[in-house]
């Protein structure tokens, strides 16, 4: 039979790539544009080439923001992956508990970002806030808006409050679709529960929870609301993490051209880091 | 290794069971000879998961006790019972090679290193894996993966009972025999007490020596394949094992006299009155068709040829029964049956009832 080729079905597609090129391309490419030139403004602009580029790479302002990304995100995922996958564990597998425990986990993924900031906001306040108050009560001197170390504490405590639910509910699935018989085998195996989660369930978990670091990789790397309405970025800078100094940078300082050089290097590294982090998995997929 | 006892067994998904009917496993004493082959026959909800979940220990029972050898074990857990279960669907460790999943049992039982390399190396072969013993046990064929998982249970020689769910299920056709072969090899190589549940009467019969045939919770025979086909104790054996089934047909038995389709057929043995449900059972293949009218009339629906043999579909008083006929018998066109009475049994409310000689 003659399969007929009708390239008329690529019209089809014609929307869709429409819609694409307004929403992403056009906008990135406007960055990509600003990164390059240079404005004293009147739509005057000079070409500057890979000036704005260098001068962010080589600025210890931005190697800060850069570090601290890095040590919150490293944090957040330490915390939230292990955490979740041992809630998901703890679980009951079926029944009216279940759901209860369903529902209740997916409670923080339905606030809206900045709820969950002003929350944070007001619940950690030293003078007023449960958190805030209760800590300082009990002799530990804690002050999110004064200590660097307090506010630090207090972005990744209401990070982990907002997304280990998220693994949690990724993992539990993961754990729902093992057969019982697997469970059985290792019981006759005399398998340890040790044995159990390292050769069973872990396996089994392994695509959704690559699933799982992939999203809290993204998200907390991109992170900016939340942090921004707790502590916007201080005390100092002690919690300016990449997002909100590119904000400042552009918004704040009207820097256009090192905000945009800015933007491109933040993306690049975020697909880079995924798709490194997806060619690894998946690598030893095939082996 | 060990015989298994079955003592006054029997269990009920609901916790305060009321009548017989609350019961998936009506109550059975039993003995499992060590180093038997047994196969659990009959159709799915019959209870033969439910009595082999109870013998791994997956289940504690409502009632009774198990016993191996001289040991109450009703209340251990399946890893303190020493027995191995195959299930329907295999179960391999994925990220462990096929060498490391038969070790598996062996390393959580702390076995030194030395015996486990042996052992593993040992069942490497007598399970033809040789070539695959050092590659990811994913990815295997279903065979292979059920290969394996029988090899997990067998590499520990003291196991006091291999026990089997419906293993071959999900294996192809053709592939289905040689692991059965291979099951029968490794039993005679071994000697573990072996416990098959099928649902597949021809695997029960080609694997076991001795066949439980279960039937809506109730064991209604043990016996040698020869015993369920020459004599089934109940009606439901009679037509579940043997292919056709066994025609079983309303009668009405005055002492040693048979009344059916207004003919009577003398028997070898006088009964007792019996009252209620009686029924007359006899397989297709003693049945002969008659030209010239000696026998019970019957009409004829449909007839298989087989090659080897025939198989008449017919309805006698409106109700089916057939008859296997050798190649190339002549079908008459206005048949009528004639029985062996010597291989007709009589059925009392579905159970055999034996006459006196």
């Amino acid at each position: 039979m003659n399969k007929v080729q009708n390239n008329k079905a690529w019209f089809m597609v014609l929307p869709v790539l429409v819609i694409v090129a307004l929403n992403a391309v056009v906008p990135l490419m406007t960055v990509v544009n600003y990164s390059v030139q240079d404005t004293f403004g009147n739509n005057v602009f000079f070409f500057e080439g890979t000036r704005w580029f260098s001068e962010v790479l080589a600025s210890e302002r931005f190697h800060g923001a850069l570090g601290r990304q890095f040590s919150l995100t490293a944090t957040i995922l330490a915390i939230e992956i292990p955490l979740g996958v041992a809630i998901a564990l703890a679980m009951p597998r079926s029944g009216f508990w279940a759901s209860v425990c369903l529902v209740l986990m997916a409670l923080p993924l339905l606030i809206p970002w900045n709820v969950v900031g002003a929350m944070w906001n007001i619940y950690a306040l030293p003078d007023i806030g449960l958190l805030g108050y209760g800590l300082n009560w009990l002799g530990i001197s804690y002050d999110y808006t004064q200590q660097p170390l307090a506010a630090w504490f207090t972005v990744i405590l209401m990070d982990v409050w907002h997304w280990t639910s998220l693994v949690v509910l990724l993992a539990y699935a993961g754990l729902q679709s093992i057969d019982e018989n697997y469970y059985r085998a290792a019981q006759i195996d005399g398998a340890s529960r040790w044995a159990v989660f390292r050769y069973i369930q872990l396996p089994k978990m392994k695509h959704v929870l690559t699933i799982a670091i992939l999203l809290r990789f993204m998200d907390s790397f991109m992170i900016y609301t939340e942090p921004f309405v707790l502590t916007g970025g201080g005390p100092g800078n002690s919690t300016t993490v990449l997002s909100i100094d590119l904000v400042k940078a552009a918004l704040g300082e009207f820097n256009l051209g090192i905000a945009s050089a800015m933007s491109i290097i933040y993306f690049l590294m975020t697909l880079l880091v995924c798709w490194l982090f997806y060619t690894i998995t998946m690598q030893g997929e095939k082996s | 290794m060990a015989q298994i006892t079955l003592d006054k067994l029997a269990h009920s998904y609901f916790p305060n069971p009321q009548g017989e009917a609350d019961f998936a496993l009506k109550e059975i004493d039993y003995v499992w000879e060590d180093g038997g082959a047994y196969a659990l026959l009959g159709p799915s909800g019959c209870g033969k998961t439910t009595l082999l979940n109870i013998i791994s220990g997956l289940l504690v029972p409502s009632r009774g006790r198990i016993l191996f050898g001289e040991e109450d074990v009703t209340q251990y857990a399946p890893e303190q019972r020493n027995i191995a279960q195959v299930f329907q669907f295999p179960v391999i460790y994925d990220t462990m090679t096929v060498a490391q999943n038969l070790a598996f049992p062996l390393v959580n039982r702390k076995v030194p290193r030395d015996e486990i390399d042996k052992r593993v190396a040992d069942m490497i072969k007598v399970l033809d894996l040789g070539d695959k013993a050092n590659r990811k046990a994913q990815g295997l064929t279903a065979d292979e993966k059920q290969k394996i998982s029988l090899g997990r249970g067998l590499v520990r020689y003291d196991v006091n009972a291999i026990l089997f769910d419906e293993p071959l299920t999900v294996i192809d056709p053709h592939l289905k025999w040689q692991l059965r072969t291979k099951l029968k090899e490794l039993h005679h190589e071994f000697g573990h007490t072996m416990i098959y549940v099928t649902h597949d009467q021809t695997e029960a019969l080609t694997f076991a020596d001795k066949v439980v045939v279960m039937y809506e919770g109730e064991v209604v025979q043990i016996g040698t394949p020869e015993e369920l086909f020459d004599e089934p104790a109940h009606t439901f054996v009679g037509y579940f094992i043997g292919s056709p089934g066994m025609n079983v047909v309303p009668c009405s038995v005055a002492g040693d006299r048979l009344q059916l389709g207004g003919q009577e057929i003398a028997l070898p043995r006088r009964y007792a009155p019996l009252e209620g449900q009686v029924e007359m059972g006899v397989r297709p293949e003693f049945v002969k068709l008659s030209a010239n009218g000696e026998g019970i009339p019957v009409s004829i629906s449909t007839v298989e040829d087989i090659g080897r043999f025939k198989i008449v579909r017919a309805l006698l008083e409106g109700r089916s029964f057939n008859a296997v006929l050798p190649e190339g018998a002549e079908i008459p066109a206005e048949a009528s049956a004639v029985i062996d009475p010597t291989r007709i049994g009589i059925y009392h409310d579905s159970h055999l009832v034996r006459g006196e000689a």
